[in-house]
């Protein structure tokens, strides 16, 4: 398959960079490249086992082994990567309905996923339904818009992460969609929806100001984008109101994306929307190249997608 | 031999440079994998899963009960016997449950013809006939209703053209749509009075624009699935066996 290249103000030294030419360089820096590959899930919905070969949709897709495979061979291949869920882990299938999500944590830990947000169906079992899995859960769930604080999962999830491979440092917030008018409040019982757009700004100050972390990534479950509903908020509304963040990692819509959506943000600058529609059919990938020779004027970042 | 001394230096001048450079983004690269077959399975994980599949596959398996014949939703007008077998079988299984906890009787159940998913095949009924008639996590619930909102539930369902299942209920309509006649329990329905309406948890809240459950005068949660109440109700017959009948018509 035939992928069309955009590349984005290509930078020269980037391109030296790849032809591991150290002649030029300044004795006083280390011209080092550091690769870190992101992976993606987002609305796996119980998808466990792969479509049968009679799925009038999805024929031989997915399945969480084959899955574990690829994720196995990217790593190799890598060890800088992260692997993440945008939420919907649950329902769908039966072994939701026998074990409640119990298998899905467990393989998602076996899976070595670092992270994951929450979505809508993770209350279905209502908000102890999913308390009573986390136990099985060896990564952590990560949301910065829910106030759980007077529920069950207070102290159990994370506004953001840190992570530190190899040098560079990743920080990873969370949004959730919201709850009112979607999920039966017996479900969520009494957890706080908080501005979305004002808790990205706050995450992104922490993370980029504060922490000053070289790369962010924003998990959301608020979906793609609303056309029926335009000033609802959406991964695409926030990506362009917003700075700092580097790539949003999408989910609840279901969308599949032929490639990953380029978004200019609220100063200008070219960032990334990603979601790989569900059920496990499709893993997302973005790699991150980074290095020490960026010519800071030219914000020469080449985005080939 | 030059050449490698300033190698050397290289190195022990990246030695001493304790400083660690800022690293900037150079390049993003993004795409998306398809998970297919022609990916091998992780032998551990597959082995993992294989009890838990075991488990459900046995389970959604295991026989329940027989039907002499296939039953679909559309079968009938107003009412189907596959409607009809839904809507009495919540009646059957959470009435008992119901009277146990508030000493009253459910006097109606109503759900919606959409939310039947699929047909009852003729043959075995398995848990899994279950799973396909209903494979939401919808559970029942108990509204108290005055009467004139039951006025206002035959009012839609006079409307509404289509075999939304109920039990205990009896309508008739005219050809013009209009209510000729509603009762429950043989008696016409009484505006003042209190009548326990069954239905699932996702109509209660207006689901198929269903806004007559509010106001109410309460609400009873069972935490009963529908769908467990129609695997409890499989299990206590042998061959099932729901024929459409007169609870709701259209007079000529």
């Amino acid at each position: 398959m035939k992928r069309r290249d955009f590349i984005q103000q290509a930078s020269a030294t980037a391109a030296l960079v790849s032809m591991g030419s150290l002649g030029l360089q300044s004795f006083t820096s280390i011209p080092k490249t550091t690769k870190i590959t992101i992976l993606h899930t987002n609305d796996v919905h119980s998808h466990i086992d792969p479509f049968g070969a009679e799925d009038g949709r999805n024929a031989n897709m997915g399945g969480v082994a084959r899955r574990a495979r690829l994720i196995e061979t990217i790593r190799n291949e890598n060890p800088n990567t992260l692997l993440l869920d945008a939420g919907d882990i649950f329902q769908g299938t039966p072994y939701f309905n026998y074990y409640g999500g119990e298998l899905e944590f467990k393989l998602m830990s076996m899976l070595k996923y670092d992270a994951a947000t929450i979505g809508n169906h993770d209350f279905d079992n209502a908000i102890d339904g999913l308390y009573a899995q986390l136990p099985h859960a060896k990564f952590d769930f990560i949301i910065s818009n829910y106030d759980f604080s007077n529920t069950i999962l207070d102290t159990h999830t994370k506004p953001y992460k840190l992570f530190k491979m190899d040098g560079i440092k990743i920080g990873v917030f969370g949004l959730g969609i919201e709850l009112n008018g979607l999920v039966d409040p017996a479900m969520y019982k009494e957890t706080k929806y908080l501005d979305p757009v004002e808790m990205a700004q706050e995450m992104t100050r922490i993370l980029k100001i504060q922490e000053k972390c070289d790369l962010v990534i924003c998990l959301s479950h608020m979906g793609y984008t609303y056309k029926n509903n335009p000033e609802k908020i959406s991964d695409l509304k926030l990506a362009a109101l917003t700075k700092d963040i580097d790539l949003i990692i999408g989910g609840h819509t279901h969308t599949f994306l032929p490639k990953p959506t380029l978004v200019k943000n609220s100063i200008d600058k070219t960032m990334l929307v990603n979601q790989v529609g569900c059920y496990g059919i499709n893993l997302g990938r973005i790699d991150f190249y980074f290095d020490t020779l960026k010519n800071k004027s030219s914000n020469g970042t080449a985005i080939v997608v | 031999m030059r050449f490698t001394y300033l190698i050397y230096l290289l190195f022990i001048s990246l030695f001493f440079n304790c400083k660690q450079p800022k690293e900037y983004i150079a390049k993003i690269e993004g795409k998306q994998i398809p998970v297919t077959d022609s990916l091998s399975e992780n032998a551990e994980i597959e082995a993992f899963i294989a009890p838990y599949r075991a488990h459900i596959e046995k389970d959604l398996g295991s026989i329940l009960a027989y039907a002499p014949k296939t039953y679909s939703k559309s079968d009938g007008k107003f009412n189907s016997a596959l409607g009809n077998f839904m809507a009495d079988a919540v009646f059957d299984e959470a009435n008992p449950i119901f009277k146990s906890r508030t000493g009253h009787n459910i006097d109606m159940v109503v759900l919606n013809h959409g939310g039947i998913r699929s047909i009852i095949s003729k043959g075995n009924i398995t848990t899994r006939t279950a799973f396909e008639l209903m494979p939401f996590e919808n559970s029942i619930v108990v509204v108290a209703l005055k009467g004139a909102q039951v006025d206002s539930l035959t009012h839609y369902l006079s409307k509404a053209k289509t075999a939304h299942p109920i039990s205990k209920l009896k309508l008739s309509i005219d050809k013009n749509f209009n209510v000729v006649d509603a009762t429950i329990n043989g008696e016409k329905i009484d505006a003042n009075k209190t009548y326990f309406v069954a239905t699932n948890d996702y109509l209660y809240n207006g689901g198929d624009d269903m806004t007559f459950f509010k106001p109410n005068e309460g609400l009873f949660v069972l935490n009963y699935k529908i769908r467990n109440a129609l695997i409890d109700n499989f299990k206590k017959v042998d061959t099932i066996n729901p024929v459409i009948d007169d609870r709701f018509i259209q007079l000529q």
